[in-house]
């Protein structure tokens, strides 16, 4: 008889990139967050607290706050802007072009609660076409999280680096995965798992789904590799092209947009330097129906098994 | 630098922005006529800048929100020894970093990038906060069409500098009643700007923008209050066929008409 075993503890990403900026923030006296009344759900009621003057909310006008973060940093100072992913990035897209990713300004965008989160309150909430809209801009890396220690190293990794990017953190609670002390770097992925039949590429919250599927292949017989990609931009090509020339074949699984999101930027690299059968699992192409972040990823195809089963039916195509 | 000098200065940019427009085949001469005496009187007498340090820290921000009249800046910037005079001649050439709207990374003086309308003051509402935030002492000034004043992101950064209290920014509305299409008075007509940014939290000043002698006490003024200036301007100022006809937003004179032009604006040198 197996032992009881105790369900992971879940973490809020949002927890650890709130507690990692208020840490520099102590460090660095140009930290500033910007926010659009999004003091509760960016989780800055403790810097409003440690560093009220800091603290710059412009109230509900995302376009004001983007440019707002950039005329800071001209000034000197080292903001990080954060709101609701779908009204950051698509309300404002036009001030994240020209005035961070073409101006270049060093500005830190902080997208909260991205992908299926607000899964309940529709698709008008729903995050998944912001690694579309932002990979395309030049200057500005793309980065999503698989857990509270990748976002505390981004975070970290973020605050020191010399140009604007665009953070994707969700709002649901996920265990951990990666090592304590892992070190951010930008543009490359983790191997989760070595395998050599098929490689299962995902970040955020879809990472641990992948490996979970993992786990079920390996219950199968087959053997699969796991990436975690949390830099869509820049894509790690030498990763990518590794997993297509030694398994010769790959799924993706991501809380957005099959179209423009993180399949697409695989399907990119994997099409231009080694072409193998692809699957890319993420919402396709429609409006989702009302319900949770987690059922809505079930209901569109991703829940473990789907993911493996997608996987298997891929290593036929090879 | 006095009155006289800078409508002397005014004049010399109206003239060599005239002969880049016409050289170069485009620009967006009519505004570049309106809001000429306002970059004069603050390159020349208002703002605190070091042209072989452009990115100084104490330096006086400005930002083009009308970033279309790009040409006018540039020619200011020139003559103010940002980057070299005889550059002027390849506005809009291929690879010149004079491009149709001004970039920050290229050319020097230029603090970020604008073009698509409603963009500056947000980003000079940044750039006064950052101010108040390092108790820096520079001050932030930009300026915006009256027809760009219809973007709403104009008002989000209306409302936020107000509750900042922004007394360190200084938006210079150019005035001169026309808009891409036609009359702002046909379009959407937000004169007059005066009791609008007032109830927001403003201080306004209405001037003659085309006159150096109102233009240079307004933008000196300082009060308790992000302060706003109507600079009530012509389109095509200078250029007698040209002013206050909507057809010059960006349009190219003609030769016959080149010449009248070139000849009216030297006369007045």
């Amino acid at each position: 008889m197996n032992a009881p075993v105790n369900p992971p503890k879940l973490h809020d990403c949002r927890d650890a990139f709130a507690s990692t900026l208020e840490r520099l923030a102590g460090e660095n006296e140009t930290i500033v967050a910007v926010c659009n009344d999004s003091v509760g759900s960016s989780k800055l009621g403790g810097f409003k607290s440690r560093f009220p003057e800091r603290l710059v909310n412009v109230g509900i006008a995302e376009q004001n706050m983007v440019g707002v973060g950039a005329g800071l940093a001209n000034g000197g100072r080292l903001p990080f802007v954060c709101g609701a992913a779908p009204f950051l990035t698509g309300r404002s897209l036009e001030q994240i072009k020209a005035d961070i990713s073409y101006s270049n300004a060093n500005v830190k965008l902080v997208g909260i609660s991205s992908g299926m989160a607000y899964g309940e309150l529709g698709p008008t909430h729903h995050s998944i076409e912001d690694f579309a809209w932002t990979r395309v801009l030049p200057n500005l890396p793309v980065i999503a999280p698989c857990d509270r220690i990748e976002t505390a190293a981004a975070v970290a990794w973020a605050a020191t680096y010399s140009g604007p990017c665009f953070l994707r953190l969700s709002r649901v609670g996920v265990p951990d995965l990666l090592a304590e002390g892992h070190t951010f770097e930008l543009g490359k992925a983790n191997l989760l798992r070595q395998g050599s039949q098929v490689t299962l590429i995902a970040n955020g919250t879809l990472t641990h789904r992948i490996v979970k599927a993992a786990e079920i292949l390996a219950d199968r017989g087959i053997d699969a590799r796991v990436l975690n990609l949390a830099t869509v931009r820049p894509i790690d090509e030498e990763a990518i092209i590794a997993a297509a020339r030694e398994t010769g074949a790959i799924v993706t699984a991501e809380e957005h947009s099959i179209f423009g999101g993180l399949g697409s930027a695989v399907a990119e690299v994997v099409v231009d330097h080694a072409p193998v059968p692809m699957k890319r699992l993420g919402v396709p192409g429609v409006y989702a129906p009302t319900g949770s972040a987690e059922f809505l990823l079930d209901e569109f195809g991703m829940a473990p098994p789907a993911i493996a089963d997608a996987a298997q039916s891929l290593i036929k195509r090879k | 630098m006095d009155t006289t000098e800078l409508e002397r200065i005014a004049r010399e940019i109206r003239l060599r922005d005239l002969q880049a427009v016409f050289e170069a085949g485009a620009g967006h001469i009519g505004g570049e006529m309106s809001v000429i005496d306002i970059l004069t009187a603050l390159y020349f007498r208002v703002l605190k800048v070091w042209p072989d340090q452009p990115k100084h820290p104490d330096r006086d921000r400005f930002v083009l929100s009308k970033g279309h009249t790009a040409c006018a800046l540039y020619v200011t910037l020139a003559k103010r020894g940002f980057i070299p005079e005889e550059e002027i001649s390849t506005f809009l050439q291929p690879h010149s970093r004079l491009n149709g709207h001004p970039n920050c990374n290229k050319v020097p003086g230029v603090e970020t990038n604008t073009g698509p309308l409603g963009h500056g003051l947000p980003v000079a509402v940044g750039m006064a906060k950052a101010a108040k935030l390092s108790g820096a002492r520079y001050h932030t000034y930009v300026v915006t069409g009256d027809g760009e004043m219809q973007e709403g992101s104009n008002w989000e950064a209306i409302m936020a500098a107000a509750q900042f209290k922004l007394d360190n920014l200084t938006l210079i509305i150019d005035h001169n009643r026309f808009q891409q299409g036609a009359a702002l008075a046909e379009t959407n007509d937000l004169a007059p700007f005066r009791p609008k940014l007032e109830a927001f939290g403003w201080e306004v000043t209405e001037i003659d923008g085309n006159a150096i002698s109102e233009i240079v006490p307004a933008l000196e003024h300082r009060g308790s209050a992000p302060h706003c200036i109507v600079a009530h301007t012509n389109k095509g100022h200078g250029i007698s066929f040209m002013q206050d006809r909507v057809e010059w937003h960006h349009k190219v004179p003609s030769k016959e008409q080149y010449e009248i032009a070139l000849a009216e604006l030297s006369e007045a040198l």
